[in-house]
């Protein structure tokens, strides 16, 4: 196949992907309320309304927390975790390993039906923390295969010399490290962010009807209707999330996080 | 402290925080649910302690068997046409410059990370009567008037894809990315030609990632809980809805819990098997 045609195919499923939101960015722009294509008098009245309803503003304000502190949460365990089984190979070291990927690699109403009877039996049920405690597990997989990935790039001599030169434990961790390590935490992080502030399932079953997220809103407000202002939201969200994702690729290594060993910076 | 030539860089005690985290807040609920699952059904809304199996003998309705074969009807199609589109194109992804791979990935990323419910209202606005294709194919004279095309069977399986697409790329992606290049030139050098180089080379190499990617896209898809409600109708419904409406609608949490875990011991099973066919990629 020609260079041409492959560019091509990438090409046209891409604008397939982009498509949805192409047209929900249009609609956005709608003046009344109604969802037309081609958007009618056009104007961004919406994006002002959002920031004025508080039954919009509520929802906001309790996704960002969440999605800040699950983020957080998900990074104080995966860090450790990732030290720990770095160079241990016994069964402790494999246990947890597939503790901290299992959550992540099963159908998410699984963990969000256990969450929710766990936190019924303790009482947690329909508070925020317990949506914070259960999103940070549920999402410690990201900063643990990012954060594995830089200490696998971690040249050992570097660690050889510091202790030669009279590092303890803590000496080198601080000043060899960390230090390697920051960039794969910061986009673990971001990762989990991104991801806790677009999760349904688990924050719908474990407080969904006293604390409501933004995707939580949005599926209510779609029983209503359809107004530009979810598709306001909507643009929102997509932006946030490219923006975030977009970061990370200007400042890290994009392909080599998603698992290529090949590409480098040209 | 004595310099031994085998201290690690963390000490044991550092794992017993994720340890106890991960065993209180992840091994626990599990263990709760289990148990809920042989639970006796309280009427009140709860449950009560025993041991039974009555929530596991309602499997075998009629009823839980249509939903089980829709289920898996609808996520096999899904899955099966996300790996066809995705396995290409993450080859060709793969090949590009550093700069192009990395806009790409950052497209896919936000695509995989918008939520099911942006996912499921964009393309319901784009399959509607008043914003959506419909209207196009109207406007160019290919129909009489315009019409919706959700909810259905065929919306939902395109915004399955739409979820699956991006994920099949990224579980492809690793693989495809360290296939060594010379392979493929050796081929080319002998003469293959490109399709040849592409069916007779790359695609018998990765044959263990393919299937292991084929199964992941597989259980993402059957965990989709908001897509089905959005774009499809009510017969179309797959298990994690019915979990859910069991748990939360129809107050039976013994019978939602039963139901998570014949789902999860389904989705073990299955991540397993994919973990093997990708292991057996080196043999191969």
């Amino acid at each position: 196949m020609t260079r041409a045609l492959k560019t091509t195919y990438v090409l046209v499923i891409l604008a397939l992907l982009l498509a949805p939101l192409v047209i929900v960015a249009a609609v956005s722009l709608n003046g009344p309320q109604s969802l037309r294509f081609p958007p009618v008098d056009p104007s961004l009245r919406w994006y002002g309304e959002l920031f004025r309803q508080s039954e919009w503003l509520v929802p906001l304000r309790h996704s960002l927390v969440i999605a800040a502190c699950a983020a957080a949460l998900a990074v104080a365990i995966a860090l450790p975790l990732a030290l720990y089984v770095w160079e241990r190979r016994g069964i402790a070291a494999r246990a947890l390993t597939g503790m901290g990927l299992a959550p992540f690699a099963l159908p998410p109403v699984i963990s969000a039906l256990g969450f929710m009877i766990f936190w019924m039996t303790l009482g947690g049920y329909g508070r925020i923390y317990a949506t914070i405690i259960s999103h940070g597990i549920f999402l410690v997989t990201l900063p643990l295969v990012t954060i594995s990935l830089g200490l696998k790039g971690i040249d050992r001599s570097l660690i050889e010399a510091a202790r030669v030169m009279g590092a303890g434990r803590w000496g080198v961790f601080r000043t060899v490290i960390l230090p390697l390590l920051i960039p794969y935490m910061v986009s673990g992080y971001a990762f989990a962010f991104v991801l806790s502030l677009n999760e349904y399932i688990i924050a719908y079953m474990v407080a969904g009807f006293t604390v409501e997220t933004l995707p939580i809103k949005i599926f209510n407000a779609l029983r209503y209707g359809y107004t530009p202002i979810l598709a306001v939201v909507s643009v929102i969200f997509a932006a946030l999330s490219a923006l975030i994702f977009g970061l990370i690729g200007r400042f890290g290594n994009l392909p080599r996080l998603l698992g290529a060993e090949r590409s480098q910076h040209d | 402290m004595s310099a031994t030539p085998v201290q690690t860089a963390a000490p044991r005690w550092l794992g017993l925080w994720p340890a106890a985290m991960l065993t209180l807040f992840f091994l626990v609920p599990f263990g709760i649910m289990l148990a809920v699952s042989v639970a006796h059904r309280d009427v009140s809304g709860f449950y009560e302690w025993s041991f039974e199996w009555d929530s596991y003998a309602r499997f075998l309705s009629a009823f839980f068997g249509k939903v089980m074969a829709v289920s898996i009807s609808v996520s096999l199609t899904a899955a099966a046409i996300c790996v066809a589109l995705a396995f290409p194109f993450t080859v060709f992804l793969s090949n590009m410059g550093h700069r192009a791979q990395t806009r790409i990935l950052v497209v896919l990323l936000s695509a995989l990370a918008l939520s099911e419910v942006i996912i499921g209202f964009s393309l319901s606005t784009l399959l509607s009567q008043t914003a959506g294709i419909g209207n196009l194919f109207h406007w160019l004279g290919l129909i009489d008037e315009p019409r919706a095309y959700t909810p259905s069977l065929f919306a939902l399986i395109t915004g399955l894809c739409y979820i699956g697409f991006p994920f099949a790329v990224l579980v492809l992606y690793p693989p495809v990315s360290r296939l060594d290049p010379e392979i493929v030139e050796a081929a080319r050098v002998m003469g293959a030609s490109g399709p040849r180089a592409f069916f007779g080379v790359i695609v018998p190499n990765l044959r263990g990632a393919i299937v292991g990617a084929f199964i992941l896209v597989f259980v993402f898809t059957l965990g989709s809980y908001l897509l089905p409600q959005l774009l499809g109708r009510s017969e179309h419904w797959t298990l994690s809805v019915h979990i859910t409406d069991q748990a939360v609608y129809q107050s039976n949490l013994p019978f939602g819990a039963a139901m998570s875990v014949f789902l999860m011991l389904v989705a073990l099973a299955l991540v397993g098997l994919a973990s093997l066919a990708g292991r057996e990629r080196g043999a191969a």
